[in-house]
């Protein structure tokens, strides 16, 4: 067994462990009785698959999905808990009272996943044999942002001006004229 | 060996948690979480089948981050409509809200 | 210098426009700079008219400038954009622009004190752009445009002192009657479309005579007539030209007498080669032509406000050149058309002097002996009556004398003894008018007329020089020069014949002399005659009582109809409108109960739908692979 070959079985391996990882956290993050462990969770999954993206070789991506989900995106959303808990905190993420409509979550979310499975297994990969995108692939992403895809980027600009404007009326609430 | 349909069927599992919390809890914040991890989810497709399928490429990684930037808008005015409707209603109980019965 | 005069026509309607922009996004604010900017373009475009003229009629016949650019083209059809420069073309560029220019010069007198100079200039200038280009276009689309440009124009000049309930109905008058007219020309242009896929005039003109399908050439000719019966006021849609007075007095000159209302004939004389294909087509212009002629001339006689005579005359003369044209005689009908518009619009600006003399008086009755008040309008005026009535040498008496010549040479001796009837009463309503109002023996003229400023005055004495002068262009004395150049394939030109000449200028002469009897010398008493007749005479002041009978089959057949549609609407359209209604209410009260309005119900319902989307994809896959 060649060096490399026992490299690739490492990476595997922590392929293996960071999956089962992050699931398990996603897991927390919907069944966990209380709002602030879900929240928790929900960093720790964003930073399982920040991981993901490192196995990826999609350094930059990993980068930004650490910034902005496990850092910005989770205290925002803590910060949101805080504003809006004044009840039992062990009660606070509790299971819809339907039982119908859980079923039928559990049913449609089954069904999802076994046809995206099926569809994933039996999808015959176009696989390249080159390698992928170099794992510093700042340089190519930020030629690709402001050269093919500039308007997307303006698109995405304009959105998130409007997103901050609409959240800081929504949040702040329209003074009665 | 790992591989692309690896990836690809971790993604699926990420999505259907993220489905299964969308549909089952009542807290809007944890629906909101949920809706995170279906978009991470989505993240790792795009990132994995750019790595795989295509060689030399970036584009999948640039759209992983206009995902990115839309789920950080949508967590902005989504946690903002929670705290306003909080604000009137003293609770984020997604059950208590059914203006639209009827 | 010719040869960019011709190449650049284009620059002739340009300029009115660019003044029309002008006046109205810039200087509208300053009436005098508004009227300078106006006149001057007008000015300018005359004289590279009078240019391009000189440069048309020294090429040899027959010879023409065409330029044309593609505006769109898609499969199966191609609109142009162009300008065809024939001799027809230079003259009524000569014509239009002229008088315009005159109009636009004399308007400075009249509307002296108006609020309202800017814009009318600005309309003024917008007409003249309008029909100038009406003039130049080389297609029907093209000229249809143009066409309901002039209209527009038309409409905002009749109304121009909208402050009157009577301008603002006859502009709308006007509008309404003229779409009837227009509704049917644009069905004409369309089927020529149609039919052989080109709207140019010289491919039209290559490709009809070689067309024998008379059953769809038939309804094109008489659809695309619709156009010249409306625009030219021809029975039975003259009904707005009368009304179309309300107008300022140097507009109805212009627009209502010289040019627009021309356009119609003009179209007639451009088409020429359409028309001429079926003879059936030739024969119902020249009837509605010469209907048109002897009905208005009829009614003139019992009229008594002076633009109103003057209205009906108008109307009868576009009826004279329409039955020139019908009869086969496009020289003839252009060439009246051409000295029409010199000695109308001279009688229409003589008119407005003695209207602005009198101080807002157009009664004929009320005037009388303004003649030593007034020298140069009167005698400006008689000459322009001479003319119309056709005395030699005077420009009407050649051009009526040819029509009358070619109406007897085609063999159509009906309408040749209908012309002499209305060339004789053309002659007697315009002396009766020239009697009563000049040399009447009412006193109140002399007390209260005076004579117009210099500035009307000049151009009344323009067009008297251009009434007595135009007819010779076409007459023996130039060797008909005129006919050389205006004229058709199949068009006829027939040799003088003295008969005919004496006939009708004893015609005319008779007129007078029953005028100067009836009104001057009081031998016979009008007020007799008026008892005699009375029957006739309601019935000729009531101008045929047309107005009345359209007013009444427009009450009772709009609202006969409105009933039966009334009754249809609320028992069969409400029925089905109601039943919808019905059906949509109860299947929305019922289904409203599966909208719990829990957000999540949704998603679970959008859900679903993705996964049933996915399950068929799938299931297609399976179908591929197996």
């Amino acid at each position: 067994m060649s060096t490399a070959a026992a490299n690739l079985q490492l990476q595997d391996a922590v392929f293996v462990m960071i999956a089962i990882v992050t699931t398990g956290a996603a897991l927390g993050v919907v069944f966990l009785r209380n709002i602030v462990h879900n929240a928790l969770c929900l960093v720790l999954t964003f930073l399982g698959v920040a991981a993901v993206y490192f196995q990826l070789n999609a350094g930059f991506i990993g980068l930004v999905q650490i910034l902005v989900y496990a850092g910005a995106i989770s205290v925002l959303i803590i910060f949101a808990i805080m504003l809006v808990m004044d009840k039992e905190i062990n009660q606070t993420n509790l299971p819809i009272p339907s039982l119908g409509r859980r079923i039928a979550g559990v049913y449609i979310t089954a069904l999802l996943v076994i046809t995206l499975v099926l569809a994933i297994y039996f999808t015959a990969w176009p696989l390249a044999t080159g390698a992928g995108a170099p794992f510093d692939a700042v340089g190519m992403l930020a030629e690709l942002m402001l050269g093919d895809y500039v308007i997307a980027f303006e698109a995405a600009a304009v959105l998130l001006l409007v997103a901050v404007v609409g959240a800081v009326i929504l949040a702040k609430g329209v003074e009665k004229q | 060996m790992i591989g692309l349909s690896h990836y690809l069927i971790f993604s699926t599992v990420l999505f259907g948690i993220g489905i299964f919390g969308m549909l089952s809890r009542r807290n809007a914040i944890a629906v909101l979480m949920s809706v995170e991890l279906m978009l991470n989810a989505v993240n790792v497709n795009f990132v994995a089948i750019n790595r795989f399928v295509t060689s030399g490429q970036a584009a999948g990684q640039l759209f992983s981050i206009f995902v990115i930037v839309v789920a950080a808008a949508e967590v902005s005015v989504g946690l903002a409509l929670i705290i306003s409707i909080y604000r009137h209603r003293k609770s984020v109980d997604l059950n208590n809200f059914d203006l639209l019965k009827w | 210098m010719l040869e960019f005069s011709l190449h650049n026509a284009w620059l002739i309607p340009l300029l009115p426009l660019l003044a029309f922009a002008l006046i109205g996004l810039a200087m509208h604010r300053w009436p005098s700079v508004s009227a300078m900017i106006s006149i001057l373009s007008i000015g300018i475009s005359m004289l590279l008219s009078a240019l391009v003229a000189v440069l048309v009629f020294s090429l040899s016949p027959g010879e023409i400038y065409e330029a044309s650019v593609r505006w769109l083209s898609m499969p199966g059809l191609q609109v142009n954009m162009g300008m065809l420069v024939d001799p027809l073309a230079a003259v009524m560029l000569v014509v239009v622009t002229g008088v315009a220019f005159l109009v636009q010069v004399y308007s400075l007198g009249y509307m002296k004190g108006d609020p309202g100079i800017a814009s009318y200039f600005g309309y003024q200038s917008l007409f003249a752009a309008s029909m100038l280009g009406l003039v130049l276009a080389n297609n029907f689309g093209q000229i249809f445009v143009f066409w309901e440009l002039v209209g527009v124009c038309s409409y905002f000049l009749i109304g121009f002192w909208f402050g009157k309930y009577s301008a603002r109905d006859a502009a709308i008058k006007a509008f309404v009657t003229n779409r009837v007219g227009d509704f049917g020309f644009l069905l004409g242009i369309l089927f020529l479309q149609i039919v052989f896929g080109t709207l140019n005039f010289q491919e039209l003109s290559a490709a009809i005579p070689g067309y024998t399908n008379a059953a769809v050439l038939l309804p094109i000719a008489v659809l695309l007539f619709f156009g010249p019966v409306g625009k030219s006021a021809q029975f039975p849609l003259h009904v707005w030209l009368p009304d179309a007075m309300e107008g300022p007095t140097p507009v109805s000159a212009l627009i209502h007498a010289a040019t627009m209302v021309a356009a119609g004939v003009y179209l007639v004389a451009r088409a020429f080669f359409i028309f001429n294909a079926i003879p059936q087509a030739m024969t119902l212009i020249a009837i509605v032509g010469g209907l048109t002629a002897l009905f208005a001339a009829s009614i003139a006689i019992a009229q008594n406000d002076i633009k109103r005579i003057l209205a009906y005359s108008t109307l009868s003369q576009l009826g004279y050149m329409m039955m020139a044209l019908g009869v086969g005689a496009m020289t003839a009908g252009v060439f009246h058309l051409m000295t029409h518009a010199f000695f109308k619009s001279l009688l229409f600006l003589g008119a407005g002097s003695v209207i602005i003399g009198m101080h807002e008086e157009q009664d004929i009755w009320k005037m009388g002996n303004i003649a030593p008040k007034m020298p140069v309008t009167t005698w400006t005026f008689i000459i322009g009556a001479l003319a119309l009535a056709g005395i030699p040498p005077l420009s009407g008496f050649w051009s009526k004398d040819e029509i009358l010549l070619g109406a007897y040479a085609s063999g159509h001796t009906g309408l040749y003894i209908l012309g002499v009837l209305v060339a004789f009463l053309t002659a007697f309503y315009m002396f009766r008018l020239v009697f009563v109002a000049f040399f009447g023996k009412n006193t109140a003229g002399r007390d209260k007329a005076h004579e117009s400023p210099a500035v009307m005055t000049i151009p009344l004495l323009v067009l008297a020089v251009a009434a007595v002068l135009a007819g010779l262009v076409n007459s023996p004395l130039m060797h008909h020069v005129f006919g050389h150049f205006i004229n058709a394939p199949g068009a006829i030109q027939p040799h003088p014949n003295t008969a005919i000449i004496v006939f009708s200028t004893l015609a005319a002469l008779s007129g007078i002399l029953l005028a100067w009897l009836i009104y001057q010398r009081e031998v016979i008493k009008a007020e007799v005659i008026k008892e005699k007749f009375s029957m006739a005479y309601k019935v000729l002041y009531n101008k045929y009582y047309i107005d009345e009978i359209y007013g009444w089959l427009g009450v009772r057949l709009v609202d006969g109809a409105a009933r039966v549609l009334f009754w249809f609407d609320i028992h069969v359209i409400n029925g089905f409108v109601n039943l919808t209604a019905w059906f949509t209410g109860k299947s929305g009260e019922t289904l409203r109960y599966t909208e719990d309005g829990q957000v999540q119900t949704y998603a679970i319902y959008m859900f679903a739908g993705v996964v049933i989307v996915l399950i068929t994809a799938l299931c297609g896959v399976f179908t591929a692979l197996a």
